[in-house]
């Protein structure tokens, strides 16, 4: 500022509504206090304690970690039932979310669909204990219908996990992806067609590349949420073998060997592990073309 | 719009509309053999029940304390709609008209909640918990649902402030209200809709928030999603009719506020940007 009147420098209260601080953004400190309280602070206890372990030097609690295959093993149990449930539901997603949007009335199925995810893992997990048992009507179907002779064992394994993410985790997913594609401009997919693409080339060359952004975001919320899983590993899966998760990990640690510098520390571990996964594929939809979804004059 | 006709493109589309029937055809099968299961005498062998029964819900009513456990379950549901309306409204209004220097930082930390999975902070958060004494309590599991919450209301009422004009207020000013009355004739009824849609949401996803609630619970303090967890986890300790009974209970509780709250909002809300 060139111009300065030294005599009567405006009052502090003066200064601070100039950039927009007053009584009305004093409103946002409850919340901020909130957040910084029960989320920051947490995360940054957590962090520090991880860093005193019970025994050993400050970085013990990492190094048990990944020496210990019973532990590191879980990453990959982790990865090995969230990625492919992912994948799979983004690739189911994207076709029906296709058909639907053609659909005036949509209300219907988004509704069907948000009763899962409302429901919760827990819920979802008792049902899948009766209906993919032995004796459930999934097992009894495919007897039925001359598929199978005996029954499939979808329980308190793989699959068992696989099936509770993929009820809730779907619909998730697919409703994200609806909005992503109802988001597209219709005109583009109209010009393509004048033009003499066929639906193939369509999505290939129209929609596919405006999705890509909105699809790597939706992967990202999508995987984090299952990499996450804790309720339908314990109830539906090994928790002990081959399901046995990072969050189970963490919660033994802190809750049944009350070791809560080891829970944290592996805590902070899974944290790291989403990060990683969700900066490679933001990294990687960083070549794709970013911008608008709406037809763009020039 | 276009169609095509083509018949490859109606057995893909067939094919597509199978997939979702395949799908919805799953989720209706899983929720019916609960609700057939918890109205069985006996259900073994067999395509159906072999008779049925409404005595386990009353078992299921008195072995679970349910009675306990729903009232815990509203009092904490309550609390926490009631504390993140308070505190959330007022931050997203002061997000949504004012312009200072670090917003960007601030929308970050309210978004950074509803992208970390419940998890991922549960455990620190229940450890810091514990550690000051609250962990365990009634209000340990109240102040840790506040954090999904309170950022939730902020994020989904600032774009619906941001859509009021702020000419309405400055008339109001011209024409002599004073704070008091700004809030009371000019920003409440106008909130309201928007206030009223969040805090629904809030409801149903307290009522559903199983890992916050499952970490920082104790015994007095569980909800109904954290005692069906225990009892489905203790399988075997009861009848299985009577742990799908206090399934089907919580399904209704859930769906009930679910059914009230897609009156007002769109099914997309519950999940965009926010789970």
């Amino acid at each position: 500022m060139a111009i300065s009147i030294p005599a009567s420098r405006p009052k502090l209260r003066q200064r601070l509504a100039l950039r927009q601080i007053d009584g009305v953004t004093l409103l946002l400190l409850p919340a901020l206090l909130v957040v910084v309280l029960l989320f920051v602070y947490p995360f940054a206890y957590g962090l520090l304690l991880s860093l005193r372990p019970k025994v050993g030097g400050f970085a013990a609690n990492y190094i048990a970690f990944f020496t210990d295959p019973y532990l590191y093993n879980t990453i990959f149990a982790t990865l090995n039932v969230s990625v492919p449930v992912t994948v799979l539901s983004l690739i189911l997603a994207l076709p029906i979310a296709f058909r639907v949007r053609l659909l005036k009335h949509q209300r219907l199925l988004t509704t069907i669909l948000v009763i899962p995810i409302t429901l919760g893992t827990v819920l979802v997990a008792e049902g899948l204990l009766n209906y993919l048992g032995p004796q459930g009507w999934f097992n009894r179907t495919l007897i039925w219908l001359g598929l199978i002779h005996s029954p499939i064992r979808l329980l308190h394994n793989y699959w068992g996990v696989f099936a509770s993410l993929l009820i809730t985790g779907f619909p998730f997913t697919f409703l994200m992806t609806l909005s992503y594609v109802s988001g597209v401009d219709p005109a583009l997919e109209r010009a393509a067609a004048t033009l003499g693409a066929n639906a193939g080339r369509r999505f290939w060359h129209i929609f596919l590349p405006l999705l890509v952004p909105g699809l790597a975001i939706n992967f990202c919320l999508s995987f984090v949420q299952n990499f996450s899983v804790f309720p339908s590993a314990v109830l539906l899966g090994a928790p002990a073998g081959e399901t046995r998760v990072i969050a189970i990990a963490a919660y033994q640690a802190a809750f049944e060997h009350y070791d809560y510098s080891m829970g944290s520390a592996i805590a902070i571990i899974m944290g790291v592990v989403q990060l990683l996964v969700v900066g490679l594929v933001l990294a990687v939809r960083n070549l794709f073309y970013r911008g608008s979804t709406t037809g763009a004059k020039g | 719009m276009i169609r095509d006709t083509t018949i490859g493109a109606k057995l893909w589309s067939a094919a597509v509309w199978l997939l979702t029937g395949f799908f919805i055809l799953n989720v209706a099968g899983l929720m019916a053999t609960v609700v057939l299961s918890s109205l069985s005498t006996r259900w073994l062998q067999s395509w159906l029940p072999a008779g049925f029964t409404t005595k386990w819900y009353i078992s299921a009513w008195n072995e679970f304390q349910l009675g306990n456990v729903l009232t815990v379950t509203f009092e904490i549901v309550f609390v926490v709609v009631l504390l993140s309306g308070l505190v959330g409204v007022p931050a997203a209004y002061a997000l949504a008209r004012r312009n200072f220097p670090g917003k960007k930082l601030v929308i970050l930390l309210f978004l950074l909640p509803l992208l970390v999975p419940p998890m991922t902070i549960g455990i620190p958060l229940a450890t810091v918990l514990y550690q000051v004494g609250l962990g365990g309590t009634f209000w340990g599991v109240v102040f840790a649902n506040l954090v999904p919450s309170v950022p939730f209301v902020v994020v989904v009422m600032i774009p619906f402030i941001e859509q009021i004009d702020p000419k309405i207020e400055a008339a109001a000013h011209v024409f002599g209200a004073n704070v008091f009355q700004l809030f009371r004739y000019v920003l409440v009824p106008m909130l309201l809709p928007g206030v009223l849609a969040a805090l629904l949401l809030v409801l149903v996803r307290t009522i559903a928030m199983f890992e916050l609630t499952f970490l920082t619970a104790g015994p007095t303090s569980q909800t109904l999603v954290v005692a069906l967890y225990y009892s489905v986890f203790a399988a075997g300790v009861r009848a299985v009719q009577s742990i799908d009974a206090m399934a089907v209970i919580y399904t209704v509780t859930t769906l009930v506020w679910l059914l009230i709250a897609l009156r007002f909002v769109n099914p997309t809300q519950i999940v965009g940007r926010a789970r």
